[in-house]
């Protein structure tokens, strides 16, 4: 992808002045969500009730979640598509571990669902560093080859919610003080991301490795093992929400999860997280899923036809790519003119 | 393949001598028998393999219908590979292909099911996948965005487009002369339709990469989109101008796969993206553009329909076929690393100073 990606003039810059303006992000689609439920609520009085926030910060959890994978991997200028498969297979194989054993511990269960993300995340990340080839095609040819599998071991069967235990489906359904477990398990774990890519050494080399491989490579920074465990955690977490997917919908065919790695992308891009690489945080790309999800649940609560969705998707992610040309061309040349006048940033 | 030295895989512009024009493969630097150890040759070889498979599986496999029968499955497919070849070559990707074929055939459905009549209706979609490719390509050639973000937006915004238009909806009714060219060969031959226009289409964009000036400027774009820009290509016209003939094409594409099926739905062709990127990449095109080859990509487009009509016929699950897809993508694009991997591996357990890097950029004097 590197070879694809255009220069990026003054990135490193722009990033030592530019956590204002990343916060500016995350408070412009904090703003936007704001007005996107206002108006709906506007349109349809009973959308303003907990039970529809719940429903909201539930809709969103799980491609928030996987959001926090895609930005790593992301912002190490790659991509992963596989996510949306892995989360169709972990949920079907644990749900079939239940289904032959209704006794199966719940922390077990997660711990499977990520020990078989964290598998396909390791393929991932070794065919990726080792042959260096462009991610995008390496992840999609292991889309295919896990959705393929994943038809196999299904065979057309559907694990039916009699299957899952009720301690497990309560991760979907039950709440904390209002708050739905499910939710909370996210937010724990966007939050500790985003305190780890602000703090940690070995998650700013990922921010480097992205604005520029050569000068990361040649700064000593282990560029292949970076990008090695931007993929492992990015499979570890889609094995992970495919636990959850099960908990939540407590019920598993050939189709659970499909489709989610364009959704996960959008919700990253729009969320912020530059697509070449370099920029971004985690909980702009959890802002981003909560924005596609709210704007979900107001088409149906203002009876337009859902199949919008994908369309408003698709044209967001467009505009937003656009918008973070636009933000980053016009960051350079005011940095320009500042040092010109000022040398003073 | 012949990935044991340097000299025969994928190098940068950087390591050529100046004043020397690039062939795809540098053949002039390698003997005559190497010459022959090309991607190209490798298919040749596959293809001969899957046919023994095929042949040895079922006594009808060599028959004439049966290859109608991989022209009508593949055709679309091999159609689309072509302008996706002109685009990997200028180093760019278009993911939204698959997308494009479903809204061609919805556009033409919905206005068919609207009362239009069919040959007007045609004419629209086409110009919907002109107005489509010209929306790539201006975020890529005029914006300079990724190609590879871009088209996944375009592609979920097709896709969500034809949705809007017609789910749940499926229009049929189109005419039945129209409809033929899914069970009817042209007349004389066992060819389908669409495999004789990707013959057609093939011959050309063979005669415009590889025997043109524009064609030419294409590999140099690839290659080196700096030193193509300062030696006076168009580059940016000429990447705009791909990702319309892609819209096009591709929306010509769908056209045939509404009628083949006689039927049009807004998921037609859902997922396909991967069947025409492995086609390319199989073919031996460079991802990184800059190499392959039209008969490379019509050999693998050949091979790949030959084999997934051998694998259904051998009674191989659709989940199975998937999979073989996906790996042999993988293969397409990790083989011709390989040399280049274990290059870099040998350089760092010989000379353990030199920094790790596969590439040495040859000075020449």
């Amino acid at each position: 992808m590197s070879a694809l990606a255009p220069p990026a003039p003054g990135r490193a810059r722009l990033l030592a002045r530019g956590s204002s303006l990343l916060r500016a992000r995350e408070l412009s689609l904090f703003i936007l969500i704001v007005l996107v439920f206002g108006g709906t609520t506007l349109k349809n009085h009973n959308f303003a009730s907990a039970n529809s926030v719940q429903q909201l910060l539930t809709g969103a959890a799980l491609i928030a979640l996987l959001g926090v994978g895609e930005t790593l991997v992301i912002i190490t200028n790659n991509v992963d598509l596989s996510v949306g498969s892995v989360v169709g297979l972990s949920a079907y194989l644990v749900g079939m571990v239940f289904k032959h054993n209704p006794n199966f511990p719940v922390l077990l269960a997660l711990a499977l669902g990520i020990a078989v993300g964290a598998a396909v995340g390791a393929v991932n990340g070794l065919i990726t560093t080792v042959s260096k080839v462009p991610s995008l095609v390496v992840t999609l040819a292991t889309l295919y080859i896990i959705r393929g599998a994943d038809g196999l071991i299904v065979n057309g069967h559907t694990i039916d919610p009699e299957f899952i235990p009720k301690s497990f489906q309560k991760i979907g359904y039950a709440t904390f003080l209002g708050v739905p477990w499910l939710a909370i398990i996210v937010i724990v774990i966007v939050a500790g991301a985003g305190f780890a890519m602000r703090s940690f050494r070995s998650s700013r080399d990922l921010y480097a490795i992205g604005s520029n491989p050569e000068a990361a490579e040649l700064a000593g920074i282990p560029a292949a093992k970076r990008v090695f465990t931007a993929f492992l955690v990015s499979g570890s977490l889609a094995g992970l929400a495919g636990a959850l997917f099960l908990a939540l919908h407590a019920q598993i065919d050939v189709t659970g999860g499909k489709g989610y790695e364009l959704t996960v992308v959008a919700a990253v891009v729009v969320g912020g997280v530059a697509i070449f690489g370099g920029s971004g945080t985690v909980i702009g790309a959890a802002l981003g899923a909560v924005l596609l999800n709210t704007i979900d649940q107001a088409l149906v609560a203002t009876k337009v036809s859902p199949f919008w969705n994908l369309a408003i998707a698709g044209g967001l992610l467009l505009l937003a790519i656009v918008f973070d040309r636009w933000l980053s061309l016009r960051v350079a040349k005011s940095l320009q003119s500042a040092e010109g006048a000022h040398h003073d940033v | 393949m012949t990935s044991e030295t340097s000299t025969s895989i994928p190098t940068p512009p950087a390591s050529s001598p100046p004043g020397k024009t690039y062939t795809g493969l540098d053949t002039s630097a390698v003997p005559l028998w190497r010459g022959l150890l090309r991607w190209e040759s490798a298919l040749v070889v596959v293809f001969l393999g899957v046919l023994v498979m095929g042949a040895s599986n079922s006594s009808t496999f060599l028959d004439g219908s049966n290859f109608f029968f991989i022209g009508v499955n593949e055709g679309e497919v091999a159609i689309m590979a072509l302008p996706l070849l002109l685009i990997v070559m200028t180093g760019e990707m278009d993911l939204s292909v698959a997308s494009m074929l479903g809204l061609s055939g919805t556009v033409m459905g919905y206005l068919f099911q609207n009362g239009w009549s069919i040959w007007p209706a045609m004419l629209a979609a086409l110009v919907v996948g002109a107005l489509g490719g010209a929306l790539n390509g201006f975020l890529v050639a005029g914006l300079g965005l990724p190609s590879i973000a871009v088209t996944i937006g375009s592609l979920t915004l097709f896709r969500g487009i034809a949705e809007i238009l017609l789910a749940p909806k499926i229009v049929t009714g189109f005419p039945i002369s129209l409809t033929n060219i899914g069970v009817i060969p042209i007349s004389g031959t066992e060819l389908s339709y669409s495999a004789g226009i990707f013959l057609v289409m093939a011959l050309t964009v063979g005669i415009v990469l590889h025997a043109t000036p524009l064609g030419r400027s294409i590999i140099a774009i690839g290659l080196q989109p700096e030193a193509a820009k300062f030696s006076g290509i168009r580059v940016n016209r000429i990447k705009f101008s791909l990702y319309v003939f892609s819209g096009v094409v591709c929306s010509f594409a769908g056209i045939l796969f509404a009628l083949k099926n006689s039927s049009v739905s807004y998921d037609a062709g859902l997922g396909l993206e991967l069947d025409v990127v492995a086609v390319v990449l199989f073919g031996g095109v460079s991802i990184f553009g800059g190499r392959g080859t039209v008969i490379g990509v019509v050999l693998s487009a050949v091979t790949f329909g030959t084999l997934l009509q051998a694998l259904t016929q051998m009674g191989v699950q659709a989940e199975v076929q998937k999979i073989i897809t996906g790996v042999l993508l993988l293969l397409s694009l990790v083989l011709p690393r390989m040399g280049l991997v274990i290059a870099g591996l040998r350089d760092r357990a010989t000379q353990p100073a030199k920094p790790a890097q596969p590439i040495q950029p040859v000075q020449s004097a």
